[in-house]
């Protein structure tokens, strides 16, 4: 029986046929998730995919988290199921609450569309279950708002409880402790600007992203 | 009436005599503006038609050519390619931002409304030189506004071009190319249907923005900064999430079938779409224009028809489905409204509530078919024979620092592409600044992979057309086919933007037609379709036309994509040769134009051999024989060994180069490729077998790009030079003008 991982549609949401094209690859079943439904239904795991929810207008991810989807989406959080926001995902999960900080403007004021090379810093995550501590992995980033910030208590925090997922090799967009991915307190929920999804094939110039997605899968059969 | 007011509204004398010979009467003032924007060049092609009727149109894979939204072709496996060219220039001078982001969004609607979903874009972009501010201003608001627009609505920019040159100084041209894929069945077009129908509006709401932008800012040169800035009003704004949301919900009525025909609203707004659909189908329409939902008070009837007020479509749909196709609007936030219904008989009935008064009665087909043909005067230049026996092979002495000389003439584009979104739906398989770019073909509905590519190019060159109109629009499309073969792909089609001057002037109707002569016989050599165009006139400022700039967009297919074609990138041991004929012809080259010298002459292309040369490349390409690849053009063969050295890492030493004319020439049916030493021969045997010339050139090889007697420079260097152009100038600031 294959995972089954429901993937948010908001108005304005692009990267959601991208994900689910590439956990149906690895053996997964996608399921699209409209933002206005307020149940998740039987999937084993979500994804808040990227894309310009509602437009990111007034800020990204401030329309999104009051969907009726994404109380839906807390609740399956707090259940402990596998939650994981990719790019503009992630934007939703900070409105949210879900995750802690809030992703600003790239220190360079331009959007940003390119390779990156991030690290693996904890395994015992929702998307890291199948990667090793230390792995590089290229995987592209494509965003206007990806530069992390938040307090330094909430650094502080994120540090003392191993909760920095990915950080960036070469930081592109001025994040706070090349921060380019993290996770909540309980592991189960993982936002991160780079998109897995667009590195899930050889022909796309890499499939590093495969490791992710295969771990998220693998947290979701369990 | 007063007569000020058709000439206000670009409208000449005879024109307007024949709008009363049409009418039998005087027309009101509905009447007179919907003439106005409908006969206008940009909507009408008034001064163009005559000559775009030579151009070759058919072959047995085009489903629909030339004169509706966009053109189409099969492309196997029941999927169907929509693809298209358009200009914003005008409105980009003007405003950078909003013109740009516009001209992506009416392009991607061109493309949604065959029944596509857009799944790429490409920008070819000229600017003024980059010491200027306000050449700068342009090309940065251009850039965000395309990068804010694209991304936001979900359409990845795989590709384009970025030219700096004294030519667009005053009038920067914003083309903008996209490209969509349908199931073949599902292909609708934009005509209405069956009497009773309903005429359905979609998106946003009218108002104020864009009136005349057809005709008073698209169809007239500028003059003076004081008056540009006074038509900054006739400038559209885009909301791209506007846009995704009825790109998502016109989809979804084409996947259930709930529409007869669908028209998207760009230049001349409701008037143009109301008619076009109608006299499309043969048929009238009674439209509501109370109905239409407005964003201010007060607007005038014909306020409200020409308006240009983006992100809107027009649906037409049988009255059972109006439900439905309510509801799919409602769920993605999509305003409809019924606006109108299809009539019998040809006429466009403008009324004040579907059963109240008629405030404006035209024959919809007369706003297109009876528009105005021109057959403008044309004069080659009086000065032409002399221009063209002062060479500038004989004019300019070599550059006294060679290396200087060589990477002034290249730079990296990627601060421009990095801002677009090249990667949505995971397609690109070889994205921005390559030849070509290369996208993975899968079905739009079903997803399943083909296994096959799509290949896009858009190339122009307004300095070899500025020489010799005719030739260089040739060596452009010869450049476009042979971009496709470096990646392994067979050209299927050809979209063109004709970017010239005030056709009013002899020269420049002269250089058009000689464009589009050149243009006739390169495609009809290489069998390729004209499928669809766009011509932009009046790319004039201060009394001073653009250089003739010819842009066209030709898609290719890749037969197997199970690997990635091999790129710019040699690996170190490399054998270096170049396929085609020998040239040091400097005219027309960029090298000559930097250095001031701006005419001369082209040598006829010889498109029995390039079509061997592309052959052996693509040939060569499929079957793994080169390990890169790279077309000489822009900045002649240094600049194609500068380009890939950079993007391999690896430097090069070269000899057999006799001198700055071989060096920078830009002559056609050539490129560089790189040849592990052990498929040498076997290269050099296919080249005799398709009798093109195989030059050798010298090893890929160390950390310098070394060119016997000319150039040694250190890779560092060159690369530092190449990436640090366009940051350094785009980040010395802008003005606003």
């Amino acid at each position: 029986m294959p995972a089954t991982v429901g993937v948010v549609v908001f108005p304005g949401s692009n990267c959601e046929h991208d994900v689910v094209e590439s956990v149906e690859a690895l053996g997964g079943q996608g399921r699209l998730l409209w933002h206005g439904d307020a149940d998740v239904g039987d999937v084993d795991a979500v994804v808040i995919p990227g894309g310009f929810a509602h437009g990111d207008y007034l800020r990204p991810g401030a329309i999104a988290r009051f969907s009726p989807m994404m109380s839906a989406v807390t609740d399956f959080a707090a259940s402990g199921g596998p939650v994981v926001g990719i790019c503009n995902g992630f934007q939703v999960l900070t409105e949210a609450g879900l995750l802690p900080g809030a992703l600003q403007k790239n220190a360079g004021l331009k959007f940003l569309c390119q390779p990156a090379t991030i690290e693996v810093l904890v395994t015992n995550t929702a998307l890291t279950g199948n990667a090793t501590r230390g792995q590089k992995l290229s995987i592209p980033i494509n965003h206007f708002e990806g530069n992390y910030t938040c307090t330094p208590d909430t650094l502080a925090e994120l540090r003392a409880e191993d909760r920095i997922v990915f950080t960036y090799s070469d930081n592109p967009n001025g994040s706070t402790a090349n921060i380019a991915g993290i996770c909540n307190a309980r592991r189960n929920v993982v936002g991160l600007m780079p998109h897995p999804e667009r590195a899930s094939n050889q022909l796309l110039g890499s499939d590093d992203g495969n490791v992710l997605l295969g771990s998220l899968l693998d947290a979701a059969s369990q | 009436m007063t007569d000020a007011l058709h000439r206000e509204l670009g409208l000449t004398d005879d024109e307007l005599a024949r709008i009363i010979e049409i009418l039998g009467r005087e027309p009101n003032h509905v009447e007179l503006a919907m003439y106005s924007v409908m006969w206008s060049e940009h909507c009408s092609y008034k001064s163009s038609r005559i000559h775009l009727k030579r151009l070759p149109t058919e072959a047995d894979h085009v489903l629909v050519g030339p004169g509706e939204n966009a053109g189409v072709i099969d492309a196997g496996d029941g999927i169907a390619v929509a693809l298209r060219i358009e200009s914003h220039n005008h409105p980009s001078y003007i405003e950078p931002y909003q013109g740009a982001a516009t001209g992506v969004g009416g392009i991607i609607r061109d493309i949604f409304t065959m029944g596509a979903r857009p799944i790429a874009i490409m920008d070819p972009l000229r600017f003024g030189p980059l010491d200027d501010p306000r050449s700068r201003w342009v090309a940065e608001g251009v850039v965000s506004g395309v990068s804010g627009y694209g991304n936001s609505v979900g359409v990845p920019n795989v590709g384009g071009e970025t030219v700096f040159d004294e030519t667009y100084k005053g009038n920067p041209l914003v083309n903008v190319f996209c490209l969509g894929v349908l199931p073949t069945e599902r292909l609708v077009l934009g005509q209405a249907s069956g009497t009773g129908n309903l005429a359905i509006l979609l998106g946003s709401t009218t108002g104020r923005d864009g009136i005349g932008g057809v005709s008073v800012l698209a169809s007239a040169g500028f003059s003076d900064d004081e008056a540009d800035a006074d038509k900054r009003p006739s400038v559209q704004v885009g909301d791209p999430f506007e846009e995704k949301r009825l790109i998502e919900a016109c989809l979804q009525l084409l996947d259930e079938g709930l529409v007869v025909g669908i028209q998207d609203l760009g230049g001349a707004g409701l008037c143009c779409a109301a008619s076009e659909t109608a006299s499309r189908g043969g048929v009238g329409m009674d439209f509501d224009v109370t109905a239409v939902p407005r964003r201010e008070e007060g607007m005038e009837p014909y306020e409200v028809m020409t308006s240009e007020s983006q992100e809107r479509m027009l649906a037409i749909v049988e009255p059972g489905e109006a439900d439905r196709v309510l509801e799919i609007c409602e769920k993605w936030e999509v305003l409809a409204t019924v606006v109108g219904k299809v009539t019998e008989g040809g006429s466009l009935r403008i009324v004040d509530g579907l059963d109240g008064p008629v405030v404006g009665e035209v024959p919809a087909s007369s706003l297109h078919d009876d528009a105005p043909l021109y057959d403008r005067p044309r004069a080659e230049p009086a000065d032409l024979s002399e221009a063209r026996a002062d060479l500038a092979d004989d004019a300019l002495e070599a550059p006294p620092d060679m290396a200087a000389a060589l990477l002034s003439l290249v730079h990296d584009a990627s601060w421009v592409y990095s801002q677009y979104d090249h990667q949505l739906f995971l397609n690109t398989v070889v994205g921005p600044g390559s030849d070509a770019a290369v996208l993975r073909l899968k079905h739009p509905t079903t997803g399943v992979d083909t296994g096959r590519g799509l290949a896009l190019t858009t190339d122009g060159n307004h300095r070899w057309c500025a020489v010799d109109p005719y030739v260089g629009t040739v060596m452009t499309v010869a450049e476009s086919v042979l971009n496709l073969a470096c990646v392994g792909a067979r050209p299927q089609a050809l979209v063109n933007c004709l970017n010239f001057g005030n056709p009013e002037h002899p020269e420049v109707m002269w250089q058009l037609s000689q464009a589009v002569d050149g243009m006739t016989e390169a495609c009809e050599a290489f069998d390729l379709p004209v499928v669809g165009g766009n011509v932009s006139l009046y790319n004039e400022s201060g009394g001073s036309n653009i250089d003739p700039t010819p842009i066209v967009g030709v898609v290719g297919l890749v037969d197997d994509l199970s690997t990635v074609p091999p790129g710019m990138s040699w690996a170190d041991g490399d054998r270096l040769v170049m396929l085609g004929p020998p040239s040091s012809w400097l005219s027309g080259s960029k090298w000559a134009f930097d250095s001031g010298h701006r005419r001369g002459s082209l040598r006829p292309v010889d498109l029995e051999l390039h079509i061997r040369v592309t052959n052996l490349v693509r040939a060569l390409v499929v079957s793994g024989g080169v390990s890169a690849v790279h077309d000489i053009s822009t900045g002649g063969l240094g600049g194609a060994l500068v380009e890939m050295a950079i993007a391999s890492g690896v430097g090069c030493t070269v000899a057999r180069v006799g001198g700055h004319g071989e060096l920078f020439s830009e002559g056609p049916s050539r490129v560089v490729a790189a040849i592990r030493p052990d498929h040498l021969p076997a290269v050099e045997a296919a080249a005799g077998d398709l009798g093109v010339p195989l030059t050798r050139l010298g090893l890929a090889h160390g950390d310098a790009i070394a060119v016997k007697g000319l150039v040694d420079v250190p890779l560092a260097a060159a690369r530092s030079a190449w990436e640090r152009c366009l940051p350094d100038a785009l980040g010395a600031g802008t003005t606003i003008g």
